[in-house]
């Protein structure tokens, strides 16, 4: 599946594309399939979100997983910071990164 | 220390301002982002991997107690509770909010510290040994040049716009803790053989993807026309470096393109015509600066020439590794570790910058100094007062005694932050560091200098670790480079890859690996560099690779 992601403009979260808006949790991304740059360049320009871009992703039983470690580690926190993660009390999130 | 005057308040203040406006227009949609972002990055605001991220300069590293104070309330304010000392002698926040960043710039100017040009293609934030003023083994105090080098270089309109980001380090002793010649210009303040100073400069060395080491253009330049002949080979390179290709557009790739020779000829010759139109700063001007750096009010050297013997044998290791001869007697420069067992390099929490800022306060005359290697120095200390200051770090979890030691890692933010990472670093130098304390071979390998990149850009400088380490991807998969036989001293050399990489696990079994080879190796005295230059690369390859 393809996905869509990017910053929010003003408070810079990582944010993923979940149909009609966006969300913190990569979970909820859906497929953009080919409406990647339709998509992205709507949403940029009314400012809900900056320098957005698709990605290549898997659905399983576990949710979406990006398919590059930039974007998994984007999607979960600095593995080095568990306690900032979206996952905290998750001992085991640092491996669904690696 | 330095502090502003009237002209640097107005100048940074008026700034603030200008980019509030500008935030405003962007979050207005009055500019789009390809606009906004060079003004976001003029003053320091990048977007990296998770949010928004804002680089602030400190200025050859130095810091006052409530300007590091305020570091730890911005943190508080405006971030996650820490903040990120980095190799560049500046520090990092990593959750900034847009919409705030104006208002952390306003905190800033409030104790004289601004953010710009800690990004771009301009003259970066300007890098110091971080004993200066304390050493005593300088011949003088670098930072009056270094500030001066900052207010010539600070908005100069010539070189807004150069060719690609360009770094300047200034040190004054033979031995050089600021890898001098790693930098686009090293000036390294010597005297000469009438007794004045006078600066050696060394132009074209930098790490990246394409590492060299600077060549001495002149050996001698008065100090009276220094800012002449830094204006001459930024001229040059304004002119000729290359724009077509970021990836050759440092100047090292200029000088290397022409040979050293030809630049020096060519930098010679706008110097010629710069004098003639006698640009220089007035001396009045370097006058006022150097009443900044002054020495403080030291007490005399005969009232304490040694610290306690108390009778601790951890505090004595810590006095042994952590601190550093100073030049008055009865005084120690020391260091505090950023680099616990298993920790981050460079991080701090708010709550141990207010602390560092206080311990600056009551032990070195209201002094602190960031170094490049990550960890922060208190440059004035009485021996006297040395216990009692590494019981206060020790109770704050700052009190590791691992100064150079294979603990004291360099590491850049990697993949766990960065946008251009390929690889985590952050980990790897948490694994090392407790492989080698619960191992107990850390105590015994002496001097070792450890570097992790997370990728080729070099912020981690592993070209130029006694052992360095590149991450790089490969195929989506994170994998380990090793290098052996880098340093950024003044034995300046650039390490060479011992073979394939490793990945995370095998990574840190490499440099196992490889000082058990210097453990076997070692002759009396050496450190794992000198055996390294002594034996060679085949013995730690045979380790490695069998």
């Amino acid at each position: 599946m393809i996905i869509l992601t990017g910053n929010d403009l003003k408070s810079g979260a990582v944010v993923w594309w979940a149909g009609v808006d966006w969300s913190l949790h990569v979970a909820e991304a859906v497929d953009v399939g080919d409406q990647a740059a339709s998509i992205a360049a709507r949403e940029e320009a009314a400012r809900r979100v900056n320098a957005p871009y698709s990605i290549d992703a898997l659905r399983d039983e576990n949710g979406v997983r990006p398919a590059h470690i930039k974007d998994r580690i984007r999607a979960l926190g600095p593995t080095v910071r568990p306690d900032l993660t979206l996952k905290p009390a998750d001992p085991e999130a640092g491996n669904w990164v690696i | 220390m330095y502090q502003y005057d009237r002209f640097d308040q107005a100048m940074v203040d008026a700034r603030v301002e200008e980019f509030r406006d500008q935030c405003q227009r962007r979050i207005e949609g009055k500019l789009t982002e390809d606009q906004f972002k060079p003004l976001r990055l003029m003053n320091g605001l990048y977007l990296q991997l998770h949010a928004y991220m804002l680089r602030v300069a400190i200025p050859y590293g130095t810091l006052s107690g409530p300007q590091m104070r305020a570091l730890g309330d911005i943190a508080d304010r405006f971030d996650r509770k820490y903040g990120h000392f980095t190799t560049r002698q500046n520090i990092q926040y990593n959750w900034i909010k847009l919409e705030e960043a104006p208002d952390i710039l306003a905190a800033l100017a409030k104790v004289e510290m601004h953010a710009i040009q800690t990004s771009g293609n301009c003259i970066r934030n300007i890098s110091s040994d971080h004993f200066a003023g304390a050493a005593a083994d300088e011949v003088t105090d670098p930072r009056p040049y270094a500030e001066l080098l900052r207010q010539w270089s600070s908005f100069h309109p010539e070189f807004s716009y150069l060719p690609r980001k360009f770094k300047f380090a200034v040190i004054a002793s033979e031995t050089d803790r600021a890898a001098m010649r790693l930098h686009d210009i090293g000036i390294n303040i010597v005297r000469g053989h009438n007794g004045d100073l006078g600066a050696a400069v060394y132009v074209g060395g930098g790490m990246g993807r394409t590492p060299m080491i600077a060549p001495l253009i002149r050996d001698f330049v008065p100090l009276d026309q220094l800012v002449t002949y830094a204006e001459a080979c930024l001229r040059v390179y304004n002119r000729y470096g290359r724009r077509d290709n970021k990836y050759k557009a440092r100047i090292k790739i200029l000088v290397h393109e022409l040979g050293a020779e030809e630049y020096t000829r060519q930098v010679e010759a706008e110097f010629a015509h710069l004098l003639a139109q006698n640009i220089e700063p007035p001396i009045a001007e370097l006058e006022r600066i150097k009443a900044h750096f002054a020495q403080p009010a030291f007490m005399p050297g005969d009232v304490e020439t040694s610290q306690p013997d108390v009778g601790d044998g951890k505090f004595a290791v810590w006095v042994d590794r952590n601190t550093h001869p100073h030049k008055q007697s009865g005084y120690a420069s020391a260091v505090i570790s950023l680099k616990p067992v298993g920790g981050i390099p460079g991080d701090a929490t708010s709550d141990q910058m207010r602390l560092m800022a206080a311990l600056g306060e009551q032990y070195s005359f209201n002094e602190l100094r960031v170094t490049h290697t990550q960890n922060i120095v208190l440059p004035h200390v009485r021996k006297a007062d040395l216990f009692a200051l590494w019981q206060q770090l020790e109770a704050a979890g700052l009190g590791t005694a691992n100064l150079d030691q294979v603990g004291d890692i360099i590491a850049c933010p990697g993949l766990d932050y960065c946008s251009l990472a390929n690889a985590r670093s952050i980990p790897v130098a948490q694994r090392i560091s407790e492989r080698f304390a619960a191992n107990g071979k850390g105590d015994t390998l002496g001097e070792l200098k450890l570097k992790i990149s997370g990728c080729i850009n070099a912020c981690g400088h592993h070209h130029a670790g006694h052992i360095g380490i590149l991450g790089v991807d490969r195929k989506g998969v994170e994998n380990y480079q090793l290098l052996l036989g880098g340093s950024e001293a003044q034995d300046t050399s650039l390490g060479k890859i011992t073979g394939p990489g490793f990945s995370e696990d095998g990574i840190i079994d490499a440099v196992e690996t490889a000082a058990d080879v210097y453990l076997r190796e070692r002759q009396d005295g050496e450190r794992f560099l000198d055996t390294y230059r002594r034996i060679g690369m085949d013995p730690f390859k045979e380790a490695l690779y069998g």
